[in-house]
């Protein structure tokens, strides 16, 4: 018995070492070949949610919004100041690859991260956290366009990652200064948060910047459902016999829309003022839009989509969006193009400094740092975290709803400094210093 | 004598598949290499999965203990300062074990679908907590774990991968080991009889409570090693360890491999984990679809998991 066991054990090794063999030869035989010291294309990997609850509101508007801005680079039909076809006159080819793709987040972009030059991608904060590090291991240029935590730049440093989008502290500290404007004589504040980073984040901010705005206002209860829980009506029941002066919100995607399905019914959207930091997406759901009640601050992370400043370059962009999708680009979108034209905007200053059609990452990067370059939703600095954090401008404006049209009144613009924090400081300081350095803010 | 020689055997057996493996390492593409040093890291926890199910108990919680294991190195990291990997893992080890042996005793009382229910409650837990007390823990976001020192060579950043993988092989040699001498020990023997007839075990006297809890504290430790391996190589913990959706895939990979042989679910998880990687690569939009349907066709082809077809082929040999 005994023998026959052991027998079968060193037999069963032999043939598992055989087929881990072969599988692993085959595997290493598909090895790309040398990188061409002259490429003719560019390889550039684009990572959203294409599955799971945040394709929808955030996935596929970033991806959809790659396509079109990717294929008029490509025409040069984009306009001024990217005339230039593709990156420096070199053609880009996209590879896009689902965020949510296994085996795990980090597995993936190792794979995806060893077939492109470059990877733009991530909503996650989860994921841009662990990713930053495995860039940097792996010593490829990756911009990181949606996810919000200050964490990333905050705590670390990194050389290969960049974030051109701002982090959720502005789009909390923006809300306050919005809700002080429209709504001097508030009195008390309560919250309604997602149980995850960003809720408990976005929560955190918010309160913290109305006390440090005007001490006097009272912190109510925060609600804290857990993610993607659909159902809200003990914590609207909650919200309304507390029945506070302003709601804060960071609810996204399908937990957003259930709110204001299940909340407005209720009453909630007109007994109390309700902030929704990240609810512009839902103005571009077809059908759920039209639920919206007026007098609901709505925030898209920047100046996105109806908040966007005007400019050729979003006419062009929100044109195109509309005419391939039909549909508004929201401002996941925005955000994709950000990171895209901060990328060719940092390749094509690298060309241009080096006196080369070919920049190494080197020279990529130091021109990225600290860069200046123009977007569909107006003019990002990477100023923060030594050169590699955007700071962004804000904006708010609250619905008002004509005809049965919803649209966005008392727009309000916020300048970079009145809501980021200086560089070297991190956003909880800022807020509890009272925002030292921000002037000429708008009331 | 004959104990002797067979551990000889076993040992042999697992040195030539480590060898094959170390001496394919330098030649596999960045991502492949990574690709293994995960896989095999996560083999650990679905062996200490197949070891339970040979006893006749699923586990649906056992990313309780790769959390545990994952988070203990990144804890000793951070509050105690050790960056050395062997310390590391040694730590996550010891953690999963002392949680096994707290909630050991209560779990193994319980059999069938009440032994599935108490483990994903207690995993559950863990995850709640991780993600409630985010001052401490980062929440849903996670922490960082640093590069750790390798037997005190501190590797560059582009050889931190490659150390990796090489550390990830020795441990996964030793407890792959580890695991074939236990499944030949009596309390392994002891395991099977368990699924197949407690009451007659019990008359036979040996201690059914006794063969489960021990059970139980190994897949533990296995599954802690693999969650610190898991921190170390990919650099970040996160309380989704500790979700139930992770320990559904240890169970996966376990029926795919299928729980015959302690390589059975080897082949399991590096199988599982390559189909992942490359048909979400090839089919980003409906990757999951095509996932769902070779998973489908294998377990409708092969039943008894991947393993069956070396045993059909070893029975014909034999005949």
């Amino acid at each position: 018995m005994e023998r026959h066991l052991s027998l079968t054990f060193s037999r069963v090794a032999t043939a598992a070492a055989a087929a881990v063999a072969i599988a692993l030869v085959s595997l290493a035989a598909r090895a790309p070949a040398a990188a061409q010291t002259q490429p003719q294309e560019i390889k550039v990997g684009i990572v959203a949610f294409l599955s799971g609850a945040a394709a929808s509101p955030f996935g596929i508007p970033a991806r959809n919004g790659a396509e079109i801005l990717l294929e008029g680079l490509d025409k040069g039909s984009v306009p001024a100041p990217y005339e230039k076809k593709g990156f420096g006159g070199i053609k880009i080819v996209p590879v896009y690859m689902d965020e949510a793709a296994g085996p795990d987040p980090i597995t993936a972009y190792r794979r995806l991260a060893s077939s492109v030059d470059f990877v733009i991608g991530y909503i996650s904060s989860e994921h841009c956290l662990s990713i930053a590090p495995a860039a940097e291991q792996q010593q490829k240029l990756t911009v990181f366009f949606d996810c919000g935590t200050p964490r990333i730049f905050e705590d670390n440093s990194y050389n290969y990652v960049f974030r051109t989008t701002a982090t959720a502290a502005v789009d909390n500290i923006a809300a306050a200064r919005y809700v002080f404007s429209l709504y001097p004589n508030i009195k008390t504040v309560s919250g309604i948060n997602q149980n995850y980073a960003w809720g408990q984040d976005s929560w955190k901010e918010f309160s913290a910047a109305i006390t440090s705005l005007d001490s006097k206002v009272k912190i109510g209860s925060a609600q804290f459902p857990a993610i993607f829980a659909g159902s809200y009506s003990s914590q609207i029941s909650a919200l309304l016999s507390a029945d506070p002066d302003v709601i804060h919100s960071s609810f996204w995607g399908g937990d957003a829309e259930g709110l204001l399905i299940q909340g407005a019914p209720l009453g909630l959207f007109t007994r109390s003022h309700v902030v929704l930091t990240a609810g512009e997406p839902i103005l571009h759901r077809q059908g759920i839009a039209s639920l919206m009640p007026s007098g609901v601050v709505l925030g898209a992370r920047g100046p996105h989509g109806p908040l966007a400043p005007e400019s050729k370059l979003d006419d062009w962009f929100s044109r195109t969006y509309e005419d391939r999708y039909n549909n508004t680009p929201a401002y996941p979108s925005y955000h994709m193009a950000q990171a895209i034209l901060g990328l060719k905007a940092a390749f094509e200053k690298a060309q241009t400094v080096n006196h080369t059609e070919h920049p190494t990452n080197a020279q990529i990067i130091s021109a990225f740092e600290h860069l200046s370059f123009t977007t569909p939703s107006g003019t990002i600095t990477m100023a923060l975290g030594k050169g590699h954090q955007a700071v962004e401008p804000a904006a708010y404006g609250v619905t008002k709803v004509e005809n049965g049209k919803v649209t966005l009144v008392d727009v309000k613009h916020y300048p970079v400094e009145c809501v980021n924090p200086p560089a070297g400081m991190k956003a909880d300081q800022w807020i509890a210093q009272h925002f030292p350095g921000a002037k000429n803010c708008p009331k | 004598m004959s104990a002797d020689s067979g551990h000889a055997r076993r040992l042999l057996g697992v040195a030539i598949l480590v060898a094959i493996l170390a001496l394919l390492g330098p030649r596999l593409v960045g991502w492949t290499q990574f690709l293994l040093t995960v896989a095999l890291g996560e083999s650990l926890a679905v062996i200490g999965v197949a070891l339970l199910m040979r006893a006749g108990l699923v586990s649906f919680g056992q990313g309780l203990f790769s959390a545990a294991g994952a988070y203990a190195v990144a804890y000793a990291m951070r509050l105690w300062g050790v960056h050395e990997a062997f310390v590391l893992l040694a730590v996550a080890i010891v953690t999963s074990i002392v949680l096994a042996a707290v909630i050991g005793p209560l779990i193994c009382r319980y059999r069938q679908i009440f032994f599935a229910m108490i483990s994903l409650a207690f995993s559950m837990v863990l995850y709640s907590i991780l993600l409630k007390f985010n001052a401490l823990t980062g929440g849903s976001d996670g922490m960082e774990v640093p590069a750790a020192t390798v037997l005190g060579f501190h590797a560059s950043a582009g050889g931190l991968a490659a150390s990796y993988y090489y550390l990830t092989l020795a441990w996964f040699g030793a407890a792959l080991f580890a695991t074939a001498v236990y499944c030949a020990s009596p309390v392994g023997y002891l395991a099977r009889a368990v699924r197949d007839n407690e009451i007659r075990l019990e008359y036979l006297g040996a201690s059914v409570r006794d063969v489960t809890f021990r059970t139980y504290l190994f897949a533990a430790a296995l599954t802690g090693l693999s969650g610190g391996l898991f921190a170390l190589s990919v650099g970040h913990v996160s309380p989704t360890l500790a979700y139930w959706t992770k320990s559904g895939e240890f169970i996966f990979a376990a029926l795919l491999g299928g729980t015959s042989s302690p390589f059975a679910p080897v082949v399991g998880t590096v199988v599982f984990e390559s189909l992942n990687s490359y048909l979400s690569a090839s089919f980003p939009n409906v990757w999951q679809m095509a996932l769902g349907v070779v998973m489908l066709a294998i377990i409708l082809l092969l039943p008894r998991g991947l393993w069956s077809i070396y045993q059909t082929l070893a029975a014909r040999r034999a005949r």
